[in-house]
């Protein structure tokens, strides 16, 4: 599909074919200028295409008059756009007034959002304006779900949030996006945003070309087009990190033994590992701490010594990114992997690099 | 100069038995200014909301609409009425075709200033949730730009309270016709009476309306906390 914008030199969005799969979370990312939110706006016919056709569902977007489109397609816009002189409850309460709902049945509905995106009932009579950027963005979202449309549109929803909320709003629509499956096109100039919640980024050169579509491993991996590699940033294999988790990685079981073991069995598997400390555990498979291999001398057994406590230490759903940053601030240059409070082994910088494989 | 200013006598500026002496003239001139000044504010709402929406949909045409109702704003009241009564008489109508046509620049101007200024990402959020044109106009668009829009009719009211009393010259009664009358006589009670009067109706519907604005906008007022 085409989108010229009258008077302009060049079209905004030249010759771009997508595709969304069901259920699954596409961004589109670029720099200013690349058409990705005029892309976004064509689909629910906020800016109608030159030329070229949209289809949701097999059924192109002009085959049903536009409000009927919209009222399917759920909508969330930077600094939420919510209507400030309507509460809470009657903001995200939109579409199912304007779908003819009964009082009670939106009402419920608007209760059970509340709680699907974390906020406080007591918040329900309040107007926007009462409210921080952290929960309005909440209820652009839970607006856009009140009549629980299959397709949600989001334009640059975190943009103007800080950055602490921002992540937080990410990992809480990473959870909703898991429970409910939505397909979701999300617009943002921001590789990192796409990169963590995106099934598939496609990336827009100014001019709406697209340069590369593909899962962001794929993407991270192998750019297609310099425009890519230099959209991707120096950090590509650090990014790249960022999307394994440390579980994924078949851990060796390192230095450790049993905290009944004898001096002698310690010293072996020093030796084995070429350290001159070892980690100890308990029978439930427990770390409880590790000794030098000079305290053992001195000592004679492992049970008698003062355990010292790691600090280097990752959960096994932790990202190999935060493993990496562990591994550096660590003075042994080992991690060690926890799940829950059971020890899963430990992780060095040759680990992480394999795990990109 | 009389001793005292009030109820002195005939040649006090206020005598006040004389106002007393005359009460049912006073309430009868009252409601016949109140229904002038409604009559027009309310008929110049319903065409300046017409040629805003008018405005708003063609915007080309906002600039002749401006320039005419602003035309018809700077003719002096009396040149008005002069040029009109040949036309239609000493009638409520004269007087009404004068009144609306001094609401209307002030009125289009804010409206349509006051829907302009409705934050463009609410509109689009509104059209995007699957609002109807007109549907979006009534109840997004306009409830947003209600302060406009009153603050628009707070003036426009006071503006007619003060030329109704112009009318009186053409025989349409009103507040107007007390100053009128004191005024051929040289007698100053009643050009008093008519001028506080017109004065004090014109603060009491100003006030009247800003209480309605903050009535209709709940979500403005300065203790933003709750809906309800």
């Amino acid at each position: 599909m085409v989108k010229r914008f009258p008077g302009a030199a060049r079209p905004a969005v030249s010759q771009l074919t997508l595709e969304v799969p069901r259920g699954e979370l596409v961004a589109l990312v670029g720099p200013s200028g690349c058409g990705k939110t005029t892309t976004l706006k064509m689909i629910n016919r906020l800016i109608e295409p030159t030329s070229g056709r949209i289809e949701v569902d097999g059924l192109e977007v002009t085959s049903a008059p536009v409000h009927e489109l919209r009222r399917r397609i759920g909508y969330v816009i930077q600094q939420a756009g919510l209507f400030p002189h309507r509460s809470v409850a009657a903001n995200i309460g939109t579409v199912p007034r304007l779908l003819g709902w009964s009082k009670a049945r939106t009402r419920e509905r608007v209760e059970e959002l509340v709680d699907l995106v974390g906020l406080d009932r007591d918040l329900l009579g309040r107007y926007p304006s009462a409210l921080s950027g952290g929960q309005q963005q909440r209820v652009g979202v839970a607006r856009a779900l009140a009549a629980d449309p299959p397709i949600l549109l989001m334009d640059e929803p975190y943009s103007a949030v800080d950055p602490i909320v921002r992540a937080h709003l990410q990992d809480e629509l990473l959870a909703l996006q898991a429970r409910l499956q939505k397909t979701v096109v999300l617009v943002t100039h921001d590789i990192d945003e796409a990169i963590k919640l995106a099934n598939r980024i496609a990336l827009l050169n100014v001019g709406g070309i697209l340069e590369q579509v593909g899962t962001p491993e794929e993407v991270l991996r192998a750019p297609a087009t310099p425009f890519v590699e230099a959209f991707l940033g120096r950090e590509r294999g650090l990014k790249r990190l960022a999307l394994h988790t440390v579980g994924e990685l078949s851990l060796p079981p390192g230095p450790v033994v049993q905290v009944e073991a004898s001096a002698r069995e310690a010293e072996d598997v020093m030796a084995a590992h070429g350290t001159d400390w070892v980690g100890v555990l308990d029978s439930g498979d427990r770390l409880l701490g590790w000794v030098w291999k000079s305290d053992l001398a001195a000592a004679g057994t492992v049970a008698a010594l003062d355990l010292r406590p790691f600090r280097a230490t990752v959960h096994a759903g932790a990202t190999l990114r935060e493993a990496l940053d562990v591994i550096v601030n660590s003075a042994t240059g080992v991690a060690v992997v926890l799940d829950g409070e059971r020890y899963v082994g430990m992780v060095r910088l040759e680990q992480v690099s394999e795990g990109l494989g | 100069m009389s001793a005292s200013v009030v109820a002195a006598g005939p040649d006090s500026f206020l005598w006040w038995d004389w106002v007393v002496d005359h009460g049912d003239d006073v309430r009868q001139r009252l409601l016949e200014h109140l229904w002038l000044t409604g009559l027009a504010v309310s008929i110049g709402f319903a065409i300046a909301m017409g040629l805003s929406i008018v405005a708003l949909r063609f915007r080309r045409t906002y600039g002749p609409i401006t320039f005419v109702t602003g035309f018809l704003y700077t003719i002096p009241s009396l040149a008005l009425f002069a040029f009109l009564v040949p036309i239609t008489g000493f009638t409520t109508l004269t007087s009404e075709i004068g009144l609306v046509s001094y609401t209307l620049l002030i009125l289009v101007r804010n409206i349509v200033t006051g829907i302009d200024g409705v934050p463009s990402a609410v509109k689009e959020a509104a059209d995007a949730m699957g609002y109807r044109p007109w549907r979006r106009f009534l109840s997004v668009d306009l409830r947003l730009a209600t302060p406009a829009i009153v603050a628009g009719l707070r003036i426009a009211t006071v503006t007619t309270v003060g030329l109704v009393t112009i009318t009186a010259l053409i025989g349409q009664g009103g507040l107007g016709a007390f100053i009128d009358d004191g005024l051929s006589r040289n007698f100053s009670t009643p050009i008093v009476l008519g001028a506080g009067l017109s004065i004090a109706l014109a603060v009491v519907l100003d006030v009247l309306l800003l209480g309605v604005q903050r009535l209709l906008t709940p979500w403005a007022r300065t203790d933003r906390r709750r809906a309800q």
